[in-house]
């Protein structure tokens, strides 16, 4: 069988490509933007897009381009975010059930089945209400969004593993539950995981999008995608450049994790090519 | 299930009344007088042992009793049930389109694997899969309200008017809505039937010499269905879920637009009604898609 070469692969160069874009503008956002994201004119308002303005200004004449290119940093430190606490509660709801089992596992798995009815959008409400709406909320609200999948596959690969040849034999020697744990039975069932946090990824960031647009997420005047179309919306018919760019960002950032995790489970995986 | 239904009521308790500390303060807010926050924690009966409060909620809740909204002073199942004649057909209405188009066209890619028409499927899903939801809305009514003007780009004409007016106002919402989860399912669909059409059966069927449209709909497409209806039940309480973004788009009175009002004028009551009636209903739809799938797949049955 001749060896798979990833950059031949189109559609995980093409993601690749995208998401290389996407943190690229990311991280030149930090130290330079064509004008101060936050900066207003009163001259210069919903103008459409010009030499200046690339990608128009918007209510307040700020620069859409660079707002954009600053909301790219929100929203991959949301979904970094996100998927972390997704992550990490998953994980250890997963070690508990799987490897202690018995009535603490169902007690778990019945839990997991009513977060499953709480999707992002219905935490961040339940959040919002008690507390001030920001980005904080959204990413513990994406976040829990994100629990069931990691518990369930961590559950499954704990399940599978625990009563394998090479445990049973590190029990057999004395090993304490830590030490299988991490050592022996946690290093096994990442890749899965990792898959899952590869493709939770995009999921977060178009959900941020939505929390920032319903006015649950990130607050005036910090730039974020999804606010900035929540703003563009009542200038639909002076300005539609402006609603257009924030969401192709967001289009076409989400389209590259997408190929990106397509393309990495092509390679990894020759089962599903 | 009633298991989970608990744990549902119990996540939507805590976080609505153990989590702040002081509910009526977050009602009060900054403004109520100390006198008046009292009055109120006594009227909402929160001086009361937690778990004593939590049994009382639940008892009431269980027998359609969530309280009594603070902004509109009318009960809040009630204000649940007025909302309901738009969410519930702007949900269905999505799912029938997202059915509609996305078996279809996963099927034609399943059967034209690494052909053109494979590939332009594909591309097709990947796009509806980048796309938010509301960027689609807002896309849709700049077409067809703004530049084409066929359209109003919001509001609902309601059901008394007969049943066009209704849909018809329905109609772009629906489609933004159902555009994201219809691309999840084209994919799902496609390898789904794909994975099917490399069973030993469908081989044995086509050397017998059935020909190839039967052995897509009488071999293939039955079996293929299994996995697909699991995902398509999970994507109806998703498209619920959805549905609150799409009706602040549209500005539709929906489940959504009650619930997001309700957090600006601090409304704990309708937030607490609102979010455990969506929860539930995404409970009791992904329990019924457990059903469904024995029901399907006889070798799978449930003691």
């Amino acid at each position: 069988m001749t060896r798979r070469r990833p950059l031949r692969h189109v559609t995980f160069a093409l993601g690749v490509a995208i998401t290389a874009l996407l943190l690229l503008t990311a991280a030149l956002s930090f130290v330079y933007t064509p004008q101060d994201p936050l900066a207003m004119s009163i001259t210069g308002r919903l103008q459409g897009p010009s030499t200046t303005h690339p990608f128009g200004t918007d209510q307040y004449g700020r620069d859409v381009l660079s707002r954009v290119m600053t909301g790219a940093v929100t929203s991959i430190a949301v979904g970094i975010i996100a998927v972390g606490i997704g992550a990490a509660v998953g994980l250890l709801i997963g070690i508990a059930s799987g490897y202690v089992g018995g009535w603490l596992d169902e007690g778990f798995m019945r839990l997991i089945d009513a977060v499953q009815g709480f999707p992002a959008i219905l935490s961040a409400l339940l959040f919002a209400a008690v507390f001030a709406p920001g980005v904080a909320i959204s990413m513990v609200a994406i976040g829990i969004a994100f629990v069931p999948a990691f518990a369930r596959l961590t559950r499954a690969g704990f399940l599978e593993l625990r009563e394998r040849e090479f445990v049973v034999a590190a029990r057999a020697l004395g090993a304490p539950d830590r030490r299988l744990i991490a050592r022996h039975i946690l290093p096994n069932t990442l890749p899965p995981l990792i898959i899952q946090a590869t493709t939770s990824f995009p999921v977060a960031i178009l959900a941020e999008a939505a929390l920032a647009y319903l006015g649950l997420g990130t607050q005036p005047p910090y730039p974020s995608w999804g606010l900035m179309l929540k703003e563009a919306q009542n200038f639909l018919s002076l300005n539609p450049s402006f609603a257009v760019f924030p969401g192709g960002a967001i289009a076409l950032t989400v389209l590259g994790l997408n190929l990106l995790g397509d393309g990495l489970r092509d390679l990894l995986d020759p089962k599903t090519a | 299930m009633v298991a989970t239904l608990f744990f549902v009521s119990v996540l939507v308790f805590v976080v609505i009344r153990v989590l702040p500390g002081d509910p009526a303060l977050v009602i009060m807010g900054t403004e109520g007088s100390p006198e008046a926050v009292a009055r109120l924690r006594e009227a909402m009966g929160l001086n009361r042992p937690i778990v004593v409060q939590y049994v009382d909620w639940l008892w009431r809740a269980l027998r359609g009793d969530l309280g009594v909204s603070i902004q509109y002073d009318v009960p809040v199942g009630r204000l649940i049930l007025s909302r309901l004649p738009l969410t519930l057909p702007l949900t269905l209405m999505a799912a029938l389109l997202m059915i509609l188009t996305a078996l279809p066209l996963g099927l034609y890619a399943a059967t034209r694997h690494r052909r053109a028409g494979d590939y332009a499927a594909m591309v097709v899903s990947q796009l509806g899969i980048a796309v938010p939801g509301f960027w689609a809305g807002l896309l849709l009514i700049l077409l067809f309200s703004v530049r084409l003007g066929w359209v109003q780009s919001g509001g609902f004409e309601g059901w008394s008017n007969g049943l066009w007016p209704g849909v018809r106002s329905l109609l772009l919402p629906a489609v933004a809505l159902g555009l994201f989860q219809a691309a999840v399912l084209v994919r799902a669909t496609r390898s789904s039937v794909l994975d099917v059409l490399r069973e030993d059966y469908v081989r044995t069927a086509r050397a017998k010499g059935v020909g190839e449209a039967r052995v897509i709909a009488k071999h293939t497409f039955r079996n293929a269905l299994i996995p697909v209806v699991t995902v398509a039940g999970i994507q109806l309480g998703q498209l619920m879920a959805g549905s609150i973004v799409l009706e602040s788009v549209f500005a539709l009175p929906g489940l959504g637009r009650l619930a997001l009002g309700a957090i600006s004028a601090r409304d704990l009551p309708v937030v607490q009604g609102v979010t455990l009636f969506v929860a539930s209903c995404i409970v009791l739809i992904n329990f019924a898609v457990d059903l469904a799938y024995g029901f399907l797949d006889p070798r799978i049955r449930y003691d």
